[in-house]
C-alpha cells in the first residue's frame, strides 16, 4: 500500500538500512500487536453475544451502545487484578508460559493476506510454518500445566498434549490436500491459483471433505468446546489455567480467540480465496480484501461457535476414536483422491 | 460396511443437532427470555405458575372462603402458617361454629413448597405473582391473610 512505502522510504532515508530494517520490523509488529488485542477483544463479545442468542439470552449490553465496551472494562478489571500463584509453582515456567501461547499466535497472525499488499511476512513455506508455529503453542499450555503445581492443570495440560498432538495431522493432512491443487504452500500463492475459482469450488468433493475435517481438528486444536476437554469446567476447574489471574488469565484467553481467529483464517485463505471476493465483483477496489477476508473469516468463527452451543464435550477415548480411527484414515483416503483427480485435471475451474 | 454407515449417521445426526440450535439462534431476538428486570419494573408481568407469596383472595363483600379447618397448618413442613380460631355464633343459624380471628402467614419461613395450598379443600389460598418481596424489618414478613371484618363467604361449606 501507499502509505506503508512511504513509511518505508523515508525510515530508509533517515538511518542506514539495517536499523530502518529493525525499526520497521518493530512497527509492524506493534500494528499487528494492536490488531490482535482488538480483535481478540472482541470476538470475546461476539462469542458473548453469539452464546447469549443461542440461548434465547440477550447478552452483555449494558457497557456501551449494546455492550460495545464490555469486554474493554473486562481486560481493564484484568490488569488491574492482583496476579496470584502457588507457592510451589516453578516460577520460571509459571511466567514464561503465557508468553509462549501468546507470541505464537501473533506470529501466526503476521502471515495472512488481508489484501494483495496487506501481509507482512509472505514466507515460501507459509502453510508448513502456520502448522509448525500453531503446534508450538501447545508447548505454552503444557508448560503452564505443569509449572503451576496443581493435579487440575497437570490433568488439563496432558489431554491438551494429546489432543493437540492427535489432531495437527488432520489439520496438516486436509491442508497438503489442498495444497496439491495449488502447488505451493506460499499464501500469497494459493490465494493467486485462487482466482480461477475458490479452492472448496476447485476441487469440490473432496475439498468439501477436506474442510469438514479440516473444521472439526482445527476446532480441536483451539481447545474449544466440544474438544474442551483441556479446560472441562465441571472436572478441572479452569484446566491448565486454574493456577492464572490478573493478565496472565487474560493472556491465555485472548490467545485461546485469536487462535480461533488463526484457524478461521487459514481456512479462509486455503479454501475460500482468501481476500478475493465472491465472482471478482469488486476486483477493482483492491482495499476491499480487507472487508471480504473479515467477512468470511468471521463467518468460519461463527460457525465454530455454532459447534461450541451445540455439541457436548466428548470424553478423551472417543476424542482419541474420532481422530485415530476415522478423520485420520478418510484424511489419507481423500489425499489418494484429490491427488488422482489433479492428475487427470477433473478439478473445476472457472 | 458399518464403517461408513457410521460416518454418514454421524454426519447427519451433527448437522440435525445444528439445524435446531440454528432455528433458535434465527428466532432469538423475538423470543429472548431475558426480563431486564429494574427498567421494566412496571410492566413486568410474572408467570401463572410462579411462587411470590400465599395470599388469601376476598371478594367485593369481604369475604373469603377460609373455614378454619387448619389442614394447611397441618400440612406446612415449618410451620409458616399459624390459625387462630375460636368457636363463635353463626348470625344465620344461631348455631356455635368454628371461625378464624387470624389467618397468620409467616413468609420468612416459608420454602414456597405449596403443600398448603395443595391440602386445602376449599381453594381459600393460593399463590400471588408479586416478586418484590424485601422489606426493611422482618416483622413485616408476617402477615395475617384474612382482612379485619372479613367474614366466611356463604355456601363454602355446604
Amino acid at each position: 500500500m501507499n502509505i506503508t512505502k512511504n513509511i518505508h522510504e523515508w525510515l530508509f532515508s533517515l538511518m542506514p538500512a539495517t536499523t530502518a530494517s529493525i525499526v520497521e520490523m518493530v512497527l509492524i509488529a506493534v500494528v499487528y500487536l494492536g490488531i490482535f488485542a482488538v480483535a481478540g477483544l472482541y470476538l470475546v463479545l461476539l462469542e458473548r453475544k453469539v452464546a447469549a442468542w443461542f440461548q434465547l439470552r440477550l447478552g452483555p449490553n449494558r457497557v456501551g451502545y449494546q455492550g460495545l465496551l464490555q469486554t474493554m472494562a473486562d481486560a481493564l478489571k484484568l490488569v488491574s487484578k492482583e496476579l496470584t500463584g502457588t507457592i510451589k509453582a516453578d516460577k520460571f515456567l509459571y511466567n514464561l508460559a503465557p508468553y509462549f501461547v501468546i507470541i505464537t499466535a501473533l506470529m501466526a497472525i503476521s502471515l495472512f493476506p488481508f489484501t494483495q499488499e496487506f501481509q507482512a511476512f509472505d514466507i515460501n513455506i507459509g502453510i508448513f510454518f502456520l502448522i509448525a508455529i500453531s503446534s508450538i503453542g501447545v508447548i505454552g499450555i503444557l508448560l503452564a500445566g505443569w509449572s503451576s503445581n496443581n493435579k487440575f492443570a497437570l490433568i488439563g495440560a496432558m489431554r491438551s498434549g494429546v489432543q493437540t498432538i492427535s489432531y495437527e495431522l488432520s489439520v496438516g493432512l486436509s491442508l497438503l490436500t489442498m495444497v496439491l491443487m495449488t502447488g505451493s504452500l506460499q499464501l500469497s500463492q494459493i490465494v493467486e491459483v485462487q482466482k480461477h475459482g475458490w479452492l472448496i469450488v476447485q476441487g469440490h468433493i473432496p475439498a468439501v471433505i477436506a474442510f469438514m475435517i479440516y473444521m472439526i481438528a482445527g476446532t480441536a486444536e483451539t481447545n474449544r468446546a466440544p474438544f474442551d476437554l483441556v479446560e472441562a469446567e465441571s472436572e478441572l476447574g479452569a484446566g491448565f489455567h486454574t493456577e492464572y489471574s490478573g493478565m496472565k488469565f487474560a493472556y491465555f484467553f485472548l490467545a485461546e480467540f485469536i487462535n480461533m481467529f488463526i484457524i478461521a483464517s487459514i481456512a479462509t485463505t486455503v479454501f475460500f480465496g482468501a481476500y478475493l471476493s465472491p465472482f471478482g465483483i469488486t476486483e477493482n477496489i483492491p482495499l476491499l480484501g480487507v472487508f471480504w477476508f473479515l467477512i468470511k473469516t468471521l463467518a468460519i468463527i461463527f460457525l465454530m461457535m455454532w459447534f461450541r452451543w451445540t455439541f457436548p464435550r466428548l470424553r478423551i477415548d472417543q476424542l482419541l476414536v474420532l481422530e485415530w480411527k476415522y478423520l485420520l484414515p478418510l484424511n489419507l483416503m481423500n489425499l489418494i483422491i484429490m491427488a488422482l483427480m489433479v492428475l487427470l485435471g477433473l478439478t473445476i475451474q472457472f | 460396511m458399518s464403517y461408513f454407515s457410521d460416518i454418514y449417521n454421524g454426519v447427519k445426526t451433527l448437522l440435525t443437532g445444528m439445524s435446531v440450535t440454528g432455528k433458535y439462534f434465527l428466532h432469538s431476538r423475538k423470543g429472548a427470555i431475558t426480563q431486564q428486570y429494574p427498567d421494566n419494573r412496571a410492566t413486568l408481568q410474572m408467570f401463572e405458575r410462579f411462587r411470590g407469596e400465599v395470599v388469601m383472595p376476598h371478594d367485593e363483600n369481604n369475604e373469603h372462603r377460609c373455614t378454619g379447618c387448619q389442614k394447611c397448618e397441618l400440612a406446612c413442613p415449618n410451620g409458616s402458617i399459624e390459625i387462630i380460631w375460636d368457636r363463635q355464633i353463626d348470625p344465620e343459624t344461631g348455631k356455635k361454629k368454628k371461625m378464624i380471628d387470624q389467618h397468620i402467614y409467616h413468609l420468612g419461613m416459608c420454602t414456597m413448597c405449596s403443600l398448603c395450598i395443595e391440602a386445602c379443600p376449599t381453594d381459600a389460598i393460593k399463590w400471588a405473582q408479586n416478586f418484590e418481596n424485601s422489606v426493611y424489618d422482618r416483622t413485616y414478613l408476617t402477615r395475617v391473610l384474612n382482612k379485619p371484618g372479613s367474614k366466611l363467604m356463604p355456601g363454602v361449606e355446604d
